[in-house]
């Protein structure tokens, strides 16, 4: 198996004169747990929307699990799901029918038993019959998270997966992704701009502002390389531009 | 990496039959949409049903054809419902933000748009269907005057409907929601040229012009040559079937390019907000 399950290579996005991701390139590791950071518009949403094939580059290559996004993406979109609070599912419908729907989408074989499976491992099997408008933003962050788990995707993209949720919510989420994480080998890539979150999860760090990488490493690396005690001290030295002549690279 | 996940193998018919009972689930759900399906088809029924009935003692043409403008009236309705099948379809995912969620799945454009194409088609024959029974029982009209006319008739409307409902629906990707209006309005705009209850030839001479570039003109002008000349216009058929063939490689040559250029604009991500 290839040992890189996305590389992202002069990745470039223009909407009419704003460049929203200039010239990126980075690859997550087959297994690996990797997170985009960026503060509001730095270009995570735009980078993982170009990843899914939702947005069409200006320019650059995307290879997901050895194929082509911008040729052949058709052939990876079986194998990859996500989850983002900026898409939503039909409210009117139930969970379950939400769920049935996705999991004729993705082809999922055995669909009543796996509905059952993802509902139990997230804890929701009582509000499967609830129609998902009705549902908290906790609730539907885990029915999100079982749709983007129903079909044992290789590759999960997590666009803040623990935006708008309570502390406890957001804890439970954390560990849920750690431990399935460990439990499948699948390879995370994760958008957030909670700095904990990623310290916690993450292996690898890839920080974006105004659309180009400004730091990339092991979360340890760049808060020893930064002289800091946390992620979050060097995400703002960052975004103020402090410590311009620390190399960044 | 786990051995513990199975590669799914999907189907094209497998990812439509989802796409179809999503919008099952929406409309079993809830009775007032239901009831809305049938309800208008029906209303149009009755309208022209009590039209019809004063017409044919007072007018020479009605009592030529006595089914001549409930023919109208239901065959107008399978190109407005054909065309609104589709479109409200589409803008049902709009409404739910929930086309990124269908754009990330393995679901392909060409399996989306014949998808819809279904639902419009079964959407279309819930509401016809009643309405036709209706204008039978009440008024006694059968559409089976019409012959197996009445199948050519049916699959040009809702062609051509679907047509329109693909240029509607891409212009709803490449300029919002504020477009969605198009969906009940495009088709309005159109039933006075296309000699629903009147022939084109009452139509200024510029109106008839543009009339001829609608495939629904020769299948309302065959609807009259049965009900009122007693004859089979195969010709007509021909025309609205030829031209359907060029509405409907426009209509989904636009939409592919709206959709295209939405993917190039990052318009997927946020239509509906």
């Amino acid at each position: 198996m290839d040992s890189s399950a996305i590389e992202v290579a002069g990745l470039v996005k223009r909407f009419d004169k704003v460049t929203a991701v200039d010239g990126i390139d980075f690859t997550v590791a087959a297994g690996g747990f990797t997170a985009l950071l960026g503060a509001n518009g730095a270009g995570k949403t735009t980078t993982i929307a170009m990843i899914l094939g939702l947005i069409v580059p200006t320019a650059g290559t995307i290879t997901v699990l050895g194929e082509d996004m911008l040729k052949h993406r058709y052939r990876v979109l079986p194998r990859i799901n996500f989850s983002s609070p900026y898409v939503d599912m039909p409210k009117r419908l139930t969970v379950r029918q939400n769920l049935v729907t996705y999991a004729h989408l993705y082809g999922v074989a055995g669909v009543a038993a796996k509905i059952e499976a993802v509902a139990q491992a997230l804890e929701f099997t009582d509000y499967l019959k609830r129609t998902y408008g009705t549902l908290s933003s906790g609730q539907r962050t885990r029915v999100a998270l079982a749709k983007a788990l129903l079909n044992d995707p290789e590759i999960l993209m997590l666009d803040e997966p623990t935006a708008s949720l309570d502390p406890d919510t957001a804890d439970w989420v954390r560990g849920y992704l750690l431990d399935y994480q460990r439990r499948t080998g699948a390879t995370i890539l994760l958008a957030s701009h909670n700095m904990s979150e990623v310290e916690r999860l993450c292996r690898d760090v890839v920080i974006l502002k105004a659309g180009k990488i400004v730091a990339q490493g092991a979360p340890a690396a760049l808060i020893d390389r930064y002289g800091r005690g946390t992620l979050e001290e060097v995400f703002l030295d960052i975004a103020r531009d402090r410590r311009a002549g620390v190399a960044v690279q | 990496m786990s051995a513990i996940r199975p590669r799914p193998t999907g189907h094209p018919l497998r990812r439509m039959w989802g796409l179809f009972l999503r919008h099952y689930y929406v409309s079993a759900g809830s009775w007032t949409r239901l009831v809305e399906m049938i309800y208008w088809p029906t209303v149009q029924v009755v309208i022209w049903g009590f039209i019809t009935e004063f017409l044919y003692t007072n007018s020479s043409f009605v009592a030529r054809a006595f089914g001549v403008l409930l023919a109208g009236a239901l065959l107008w309705d399978i190109l407005f419902r054909g065309q609104l099948g589709v479109a409200v379809s589409f803008l049902e995912e709009i409404w739910s933000r929930n086309l990124a969620q269908l754009f990330t799945s393995p679901l392909r454009p060409a399996e989306y748009i014949a998808s819809l194409m279904v639902l419009s088609l079964v959407r279309t024959l819930l509401g016809l269907i009643p309405a036709a029974a209706l204008a039978s029982a009440f008024f006694g009209f059968n559409v089976a005057e019409l012959g197996l006319s009445m199948i050519a008739f049916f699959f040009n409307l809702i062609v051509m409907g679907w047509a329109i409902a693909m240029v509607v629906c891409g212009l709803v990707l490449r300029y919002g929601l504020g477009a969605e209006n198009l969906a009940w309005a495009l088709m309005f705009a159109l039933a006075p040229i296309c000699g629903i209850y009147y022939p084109i030839s009452v139509l200024p001479e510029w109106l008839q012009a543009v009339s001829t570039g609608l495939p629904a003109s020769y299948v309302f002008e065959g609807m009259r040559a049965v009900l009122v000349d007693k004859t089979v216009r195969f010709d007509l058929m021909a025309q609205a079937a030829a031209l359907n063939l060029v509405y409907l490689v426009v209509g989904i040559g636009a939409f592919v390019a709206f959709f295209r250029n939405a993917r190039i604009r990052g318009q997927l991500v946020h239509v509906g907000e």
